[in-house]
């Protein structure tokens, strides 16, 4: 870990927590020693993911639906005071001969390039990928891949997604070039597009999968979490469901670096996290995928693994986090960091704990407990 | 027609019992949605099924079809159903 001797002064840094029960916002002083809860936001929903627009600070986007009604998108512009339900949430084009897909939840929403105001990306279950133009108000089917047949046959069906369904996630846009694209799906492989979507083209080369599969094909791929670094969008890394991988454009061949995690733990999780100005530097939260896929903390000893040079050598960071007994573990969009110096990095769990390290995983903390169990959070500053 | 909203969709409606009108269930699905915006898409997905936990009553039939005709004297009972414990 780099010394850092004075922290960088954060603008006022909020977290956006979604659950299965509602939505939190968790104000944080400028030191991000306090946090103070505000919530919940939609008690009772099925919240899948918070985002803020990092291009005014300002808007909210929530991804919601309940467990009997339909999906829909929440819009905040004043971080929350108040929402107002988008006029055409994600939803598939309507099949003419009947039996086409529905839109179960939004699951990932991503904000648009800088150079276009307006444009959000939004990943559903099933599978199906959308753009809205106009800030989330209004959202149609984006590119080929949501009807093109061999698309639909990556996908699968129902059954070989998640527990959950069957997921588009890691929505993601080259800082560089808007038209430069990525998603990815659980199951259903990495994704790339350079034409601004017109085209996508899978990315799974080097990618393992499950023993006794064939992994020429695309839908027995499952990335877990994908992220391309800011300081270097030539470099992204990725937790799959069959490791932990680094891409090093223009390669095109994913290089598993969880090979190096320590054999016990292994390199079995759903999220990644990348640093903002330092493309070696990555976390990761390992959970239990022998057996049955327990899906929780290794032995129930949570800890976060960073590594500081690309994923050659990783180091476990677990002080201030349950010695044992603690059988949780971290959804994919549950993990993320903030932009400050040194690094703020906070995870929520599937027990409703809000956990924060000040300090790059050095120390960890909980801030909040007794939440319903946490989908995602993310980590930004406010206008 | 009275329509009786089930509590989850009280958001949209502020009230539990609405006026809407229409000939066949789709036309009335479609003046709820004219008046409430966003309400239909909760409980009526984008291929024209009725979302699987919602059902329509009309004199104490359970009716499924959009094309179901209906009368400005019915009552439209929309419920969610009892599921999940």
């Amino acid at each position: 870990m780099p010394t850092v001797n004075k922290a960088r002064r954060m603008a006022r840094a909020v977290l956006l927590v979604a659950t299965r029960k509602g939505a939190w916002i968790y104000r944080g002083d400028t030191s991000r020693r306090a946090w103070q809860a505000d919530g919940p936001h939609f008690l009772g929903h099925i919240v899948s993911h918070v985002v803020l627009d990092p291009r005014d600070g300002r808007t909210l986007l929530a991804a919601a639906k309940t467990g009997h009604l339909g999906p829909t998108v929440f819009r905040s512009t004043n971080l929350g005071r108040t929402w107002k339900e988008a006029a055409r949430p994600p939803a598939f084009a309507k099949a003419p001969g009947g039996g086409g897909r529905a839109v179960d939840h939004t699951f990932w929403l991503t904000p648009g390039h800088p150079s276009e105001p307006g444009v959000w990306y939004a990943g559903t279950s099933p599978q199906g990928l959308f753009r809205s133009e106009d800030g989330g108000v209004s959202w149609a089917p984006f590119s080929h891949i949501n009807d093109d047949p061999k698309y639909l046959e990556w996908m699968g069906t129902v059954q070989d997604g998640t527990p959950d369904g069957p997921k588009l996630h890691s929505i993601i846009v080259d800082p560089r070039d808007p038209a430069h694209l990525y998603f990815a799906m659980s199951g259903g492989g990495v994704h790339e597009s350079v034409d601004g979507g017109r085209t996508f083209t899978p990315l799974v080369d080097g990618l393992e999968v499950v023993e006794g599969f064939d992994r020429g094909n695309i839908a027995f791929h499952d990335p877990h979490c994908v992220r391309l670094c800011p300081s270097n969008p030539d470099r992204l890394y990725q937790q799959n469901h069959c490791g932990i991988y680094r891409l090093d454009r223009p390669s095109k061949t994913w290089v598993r670096v969880g090979r190096s995690m320590p054999k016990k733990i292994g390199d079995i999780g759903f999220p990644m996290v990348v640093h903002p100005r330092d493309a070696d530097a990555a976390w990761v939260l390992p959970m239990d995928g022998s057996t049955v896929w327990p899906r929780t903390s290794p032995g129930g000893v949570p800890c976060v693994y960073a590594t500081r040079d690309g994923g050659r050598r990783w180091q476990r960071l677990d002080a201030g986090l349950p010695r044992g007994q603690a059988w949780w573990t971290v959804k994919r969009q549950a993990m993320t960091a903030d932009a400050g110096d040194p690094v703020g990095l906070y995870f929520g769990t599937t027990s409703g704990e809000l956990w924060a390290s000040r300090d790059e995983g050095a120390r960890w903390t909980c801030i909040a407990r007794h939440l319903p169990e946490i989908y995602a959070v993310e980590a930004a500053a406010v206008a | 027609m009275r329509v009786l909203i089930p509590t989850p969709l009280h958001d949209y409606t502020g009230r539990a019992w609405v006026e809407a009108a229409g000939s066949t269930l789709r036309d009335v699905l479609a003046d709820l949605d004219r008046q409430y915006p966003g309400i239909r898409f909760r409980m009526v997905d984008e291929q024209d099924r009725i979302r699987r936990h919602i059902r329509c009553f009309v004199d104490g039939e359970q009716i499924f079809d959009l094309e179901r005709a209906l009368r400005p004297t019915d009552e439209l009972l929309i419920v969610q159903a009892l599921s999940g414990g």
